[in-house]
């Protein structure tokens, strides 16, 4: 119980910042910021590979596996298309 | 390496994962913001692998295939896809991340298992609860961003599907999701459960984002973004993970606020916007009567005399011009007139497009300056000194009568204030009405002229008579 309250203390002050951070991007880059946070909730990513952990099952092993694959496409995916997308907001004279 | 320094790198990751979301504020900085994130994802992983400790050849292999595989499959599909169908593809890496997510709650559960493991988390609440609600939230999450995927594409029709009852159903599964959820907690052992938890809750996806149509898709988007962060942050209580906790709060939080952004801009409620309102069957008056013999309708000769006279002009892009895949000649449009040292700049409601921001990509696609994408609030009082507006494949955003009508679906709702201007050109194929299936008094009136024709050839059209002018 102890463990929750503080993982949740965490869970709600990062809320917190991200609201803060967040509402300050105008409109105009919305959608990056959409896919760049995308990228960003790939982070299971970690989780995924952190099951693999310790267990030779097979069905955990396939599991993982496509776990991982698909984090890391949301991660990369993510990323480089937001890369892709500011390039065109670059400042033209 | 001690448990300490590993959460010492997560919590460095963390934190360049609030900065790189910070410096993404401004175009200036935002390219250094997003590789600061992808940098934070790469300490991550690598804190991943000490927190590891000696892995075997097998998982090696596993692994390694698992991220090389994911890397090119990501890779090559955030090379490939068109900027118009980037509200497709942010649904798509959503869905996955829901997918991830409830992989790896289940996976959590059947290594406790596992004969030889310590069986006494499962005694643990917080591990149940989390896992119940990984599943939930990652198995929506998923089935939700395929059919909104499948919307955006045109797989499944952009209608909002509603039928006799839906309420209720949707209600019926997510007590069912719930209490498979309450079982999951009381018997853990029995991880049946927690694949029935997926089942249901995948179903009530595709429930809940059937009923919602084309035009509420923004709101999809970023709400569905939002749960993608929840389920990632499900899991870090799974795990006792803080990146994990952190970093999907983080995209959980950003998904929020954009969808509160969206609706404000729509002037509805969430609740409105999921369960139901406009894009729910409103069966129009005939529109017909109303514009009957009251349009004027005009030619791309006429425009470009118009334009030619004009000082200042404001486009207006929709959906339509999205479409139409109309940036590009919209951008010689503009290049034309600036050459002819016209003030040109472009209005942008913030639902414009399919999902928040998305005209911006699109017309920053074409090379568009962004200092001459206005916000609505920004605009709205300089329409009185706008010689001609030109309203590019957009309706309900620049209908007058959600300031009149105060019976009409789209009642309160925010516009650009396109009435003031001196000339309104209307490029839009027919008299149909947009998607609140409301007609549009703007037609009708005196400064106001149509030109029936597709978004692109309409704009090309212009772009050659002006040539000739």
């Amino acid at each position: 119980m102890e463990q929750f309250v503080s993982y949740l203390t965490i869970f709600l002050i990062a809320v917190f910042v991200g609201i803060e951070v967040i509402n300050r991007i105008p409109p105009l880059l919305h959608t990056p910021l959409m896919s760049g946070s995308n990228a960003i909730s790939g982070i299971t990513i970690i989780g995924a590979i952190l099951t693999l952990h310790t267990t030779n099952h097979w069905i955990i092993q396939v599991l993982g596996f496509l776990a991982i694959v698909a984090a890391t496409v949301n991660v990369i995916g993510g990323f480089v298309v937001t890369h892709r997308m500011l390039g065109m907001f670059k400042k033209k004279d | 390496m001690e448990k300490a320094y590993i959460n010492l790198i997560y919590l460095i990751s963390s934190i360049l994962f609030i900065v790189g979301l910070k410096l993404l504020s401004h175009p200036k900085t935002a390219v250094r913001g997003n590789f600061t994130g992808a940098f934070g994802m790469f300490l991550a992983v690598v804190g991943v692998f000490f927190e590891y400790g000696t892995i075997n050849q097998s998982d090696i292999i596993i692994i390694g295939a698992a991220i090389l595989v994911g890397t090119t499959i990501g890779t090559f599909i955030a090379l490939k896809v068109e900027m118009t169908g980037m509200p497709q593809l942010v649904a798509l890496l959503n869905g996955l991340g829901g997918l991830a997510s409830f992989l790896v709650g289940g996976n959590s559960l059947m290594e406790i298992l596992q004969p030889g493991h310590d069986t006494k988390q499962l005694a643990d609440f917080q591990f149940t609860i989390s896992t119940a609600a990984t599943g939930i939230i990652g198995a929506v999450t998923l089935t939700g961003s395929l059919i909104a995927f499948g919307k955006l594409q045109g797989l499944i029709s952009e209608k909002a599907v509603r039928y006799f009852g839906d309420q209720i159903v949707k209600v019926l599964f997510l007590i069912g999701a719930l209490y498979l959820g309450y079982l999951n907690v009381t018997e853990p052992t029995k991880i049946e459960w927690y694949w029935y938890i997926v089942l249901v809750a995948s179903v009530l996806g595709v429930l809940l984002v059937i009923p919602i149509g084309g035009a509420d898709m923004p709101v999809v988007i970023a709400l569905l973004n939002s749960y993608s962060g929840l389920a990632a942050s499900a899991t870090g209580f799974v795990l006792g993970n803080n990146v994990l906790i952190i970093s999907g709060s983080l995209v959980g939080a950003s998904g929020i606020l954009l969808t509160q952004i969206m609706c404000k801009a729509m002037n509805r409620s969430l609740p409105n916007v999921l369960f139901g309102g406009i894009g729910a069957a409103t069966s129009s008056a005939d529109s017909g009567d109303i514009y009957a013999g009251k349009t004027k309708s005009t030619s791309a000769e006429e425009v470009a005399m118009l334009l030619d006279m004009a000082q200042r002009v404001v486009i207006v892009p929709g959906y339509g011009m999205a479409v139409a895949q109309a940036q590009h000649a919209v951008r010689e449009l503009y290049n034309q007139l600036t050459d002819k040292g016209i003030e040109v700049e472009f209005a942008i409601h913030p639902v414009a497009g399919r999902m928040p921001g998305h005209m911006n990509v699109l017309l920053a696609e074409a090379d568009i300056p962004y200092d001459k994408m206005k916000e609505m609030d920004e605009i709205n009082p300089t329409f009185n000194t706008v010689d001609v507006v030109i309203i590019n494949g957009a309706n309900d955003v620049v209908n007058p009568l959600a300031k009149t009508d105060p019976g009409s679906p789209i009642a309160g709702m925010p516009i650009l204030d396109v009435d003031k201007a001196k000339t309104i050109i209307v490029i839009k194929r027919s008299l149909s009405p947009g998607f609140a299936g409301v007609p549009n008094p703007l037609f009708i009136q005196e400064n106001c002229l149509m030109y029936f024709q597709d978004g692109k050839k309409a704009t090309q059209e212009i772009v050659t008579a002006l040539k000739d002018t």
